[in-house]
């Protein structure tokens, strides 16, 4: 191998590499240095340091922004997750019904978050929505769903689990086309009820499935921002303020972009941290059921 | 034919298929299909691809349903129960073995389900994995073990379930040529160790032949021929029986009923040369065009001119210990001969063909075979 060629093989993948470069790995670095800096859209501001992070972490604002954003995360991950199972496992068949509904299904995935947040606008709202009406019909109070502080995060939530359920439900689908057949028939030999067939041979044949709409979903909704800003502005009272609205109010509403960029890094590390633990506990339980 | 146990006691067929029918939608696959088994016999279903063999293990194992007919294991009828409740056992043609189990989950999997006490199924999963030898694996997940392993595993599955009646879809299709040779002798030892009937279903003859008390050959939806393997060989029911058993294919060559002396049938081919054979005129329909079967031993080399008709050598097959000869005839007709291993011949040379009719089959107009009587 003389060195020219490794020059030249460097030649293929440049145009990747400078790209990737410039629209990836500069504005990384480029926002780890603005947090050390206080910047504002004019000038170059200057090194503080640590000093955004020491104001971040007495900042209650931001500490309610996180607390929402885990909230609400818990709220959709499981709810959401369970869900697109469900519906995978009953319309994994050839009928042409299922195919139509499948397509209903994932429809709303298509949809831009404006057009989402505006049909559950129609929904939610108290005094004319569909919900409000139908409480009124039963003689009830109609609930505010998005100026009650209790209710703002779960009817989020809901919009979000309606809008994200389509891709997680082809997954999953996608999951269960990968079992070969003559598993269940093997398992019908064996005397599996239904219920023991699906958690003995449709569950953990779909485990990487699974892991892998965890994961991207809690990525996902960790940067849960556009519901939130769309339907409520993080309100009432910030409490549907998630991280992401916090640094955008704080980027591009009050332009401290050093201090929103160190809002970012933690935001970022945070996801890192739960992705990796998210990876690490369900490799290693694999590990642990080999020897039963 | 009854079977007698040690005690002495008359046992009953152990699996009873009585006129069954399947059709998919407008396209009928089994039709009129009926079969009874003795206690532990080991039956092969022979026949082509789409000639509904497969369909009908399936059936036995409850994985298709029927339209028509009745399905008996040891006189209780099972056509209609769950396959995991009538007492069969299953070896997949793709083992279909549990990916994320280990082996020894996955025979454990039918007992739990059945409820059968741990004790007992730690009994038999060691009791199997020592017949199978496959002790050392049983902690071992599919996925690291080789293909004549996971049939071991498949096989062991089946056998802890003590089924009265095996399935076998295929079991040897998926192995490399050795180590088939090496199962297929296995599963010939399993099967005098257990006290079970076996069903095979198979498209190659050789494990047919070799594994089964009787073969069933079916093809086009129906059952063609039952029994004995050297009676499938010997006496084929039909054409379809004569051409499908037997490697390579019997000759079937046109012929006519002629005047000849005896009781027996003699025959003249499109060439003019004439066969005696030893099948009984008496049986045979006359004035209509029949066909003579002749099996490629039944055909020797000779001498241009010494022999029953000369032909023209078109391959050669040699196989050491004999010489194929595939031959035609001056009407066009191919035929079959056999030669010794050192055979001189060449491509393109005129031979003389010497025909034993003593052995030879004739065919009627509507396929049916008569035989030499020697044969019976």
């Amino acid at each position: 191998m003389t060195s020219a060629r490794d020059w030249r093989g460097l030649l293929f993948v440049a145009p990747f590499l400078s790209l990737y470069s410039l629209i990836l790995i500069f504005p990384l670095f480029r926002g780890m240095w603005l947090s050390l800096n206080q910047v504002d859209l004019f000038g170059d501001g200057h090194f503080v340091g640590a000093g955004n992070y020491v104001r971040l972490a007495g900042d209650p604002v931001f500490a309610t922004s996180l607390v929402n954003t885990f909230e609400v995360t818990l709220m959709i991950v499981p709810v959401l997750t369970i869900l697109a199972l469900l519906l995978a496992l009953a319309l994994n068949n050839a009928g042409k019904g299922a195919a139509l509904l499948r397509g209903i299904f994932f429809s709303s995935a298509v949809l831009s978050v404006t057009i989402v947040t505006l049909v559950w606008r129609f929904v939610l709202a108290p005094d004319s929505g569909l919900l409000g009406e139908l409480w009124k019909s039963l003689g009830w109070e109609p609930l505010a769903f998005l100026s009650a502080p209790g209710l703002v995060l779960p009817a989020i939530a809901v919009t979000t689990i309606w809008w994200s359920v389509g891709l997680p439900m082809l997954l999953f689908l996608a999951g269960l086309q990968q079992i070969p057949g003559d598993m269940y028939e093997a398992a019908a030999l064996d005397d599996a009820s239904r219920w023991t067939t699906f958690w003995r041979i449709t569950l953990p044949s779909l485990r990487r499935t699974l892991v892998l709409v965890v994961m991207l979903q809690t990525a996902a909704q960790l940067q849960l921002f556009g519901q939130s800003q769309l339907l409520t502005a993080g309100g009432p009272s910030g409490a549907s303020r998630t991280a992401v609205l916090f640094l955008f109010e704080t980027a591009f509403g009050r332009w401290e972009l050093g201090y929103a960029s160190a809002a970012a890094e933690i935001l970022f590390l945070i996801i890192l941290a739960v992705t990796f633990l998210q990876y690490w506990s369900t490799t290693r339980a694999t590990e642990g059921g080999d020897g039963r | 034919m009854n079977t007698f146990r040690a005690q002495g006691t008359i046992h009953l067929p152990s699996l009873e298929i009585s006129n069954v029918s399947k059709a998919y939608g407008a396209i009928p696959v089994l039709e009129g299909i009926s079969l009874a088994m003795e206690a532990r016999e080991f039956i092969a279903f022979l026949g082509p691809s789409g000639s509904g063999k497969s369909t009908l293990l399936r059936i036995i194992a409850g994985l298709e349903t029927l339209d028509e007919g009745e399905v008996r294991l040891d006189g209780e009828r099972i056509d209609g129960l769950p396959p995991g409740r009538r007492g069969v056992a299953m070896v997949f043609q793709h083992y279909a073995l549990y990916p994320h189990m280990s082996v020894r989950e996955n025979m454990a999997f039918g007992l739990r389900n059945a409820g059968v006490p741990k004790a007992e199924i730690e009994t038999r999963i060691a009791e199997a994995a020592r017949v199978l030898e496959i002790e050392s694996q049983l902690d071992k997940k599919p996925g690291q073990m080789s293909g004549g392993q996971r049939q071991r595993v498949a096989i062991g599955r089946a056998i802890v379930k003590q089924p009265k009646l095996f399935l076998l879809d295929e079991p040897l299709s998926n192995l490399d040529a050795a180590l088939r040779m090496r199962t297929r002798i296995e599963i010939a030892q399993l099967r005098s160790r257990i006290d079970a009937a076996f069903i095979m279903v198979t498209h190659d003859q050789a494990e047919a032949m070799t594994l089964a008390d009787r073969i069933v050959v079916m093809n086009d939806r129906r059952i063609q021929q039952i029994g004995a393997p050297m009676e499938i060989y010997a006496r084929p029911a039909n054409t379809f029986v004569a051409r499908f058993v037997g490697s390579p294919a019997m000759t079937l060559a046109p012929a006519t009923l002629v005047d000849g002396a005896g009781g027996y049938g003699r025959v003249r081919l499109g060439c003019g040369a004439e066969v005696d054979t030893r099948v009984a005129r008496a049986g045979l329909p006359k004035g209509e065009t029949l066909q003579l079967g002749l099996r490629p031993e039944m055909v020797a080399v000779a001498a241009p001119g010494a022999g029953t008709a000369d032909g023209e050598v078109v391959l050669l097959e040699r196989l050491g210990e004999r010489t194929l000869v595939y031959a035609r005839l001056s009407d066009g007709q191919e035929i079959t001969a056999e030669d010794k291993g050192d055979s001189r011949l060449k491509v393109g040379e005129t031979v003389g063909l010497r025909i034993d009719g003593a052995a030879a089959h004739l065919f009627g107009p509507d396929g049916a075979g008569h035989h030499a009587e020697a044969a019976q």
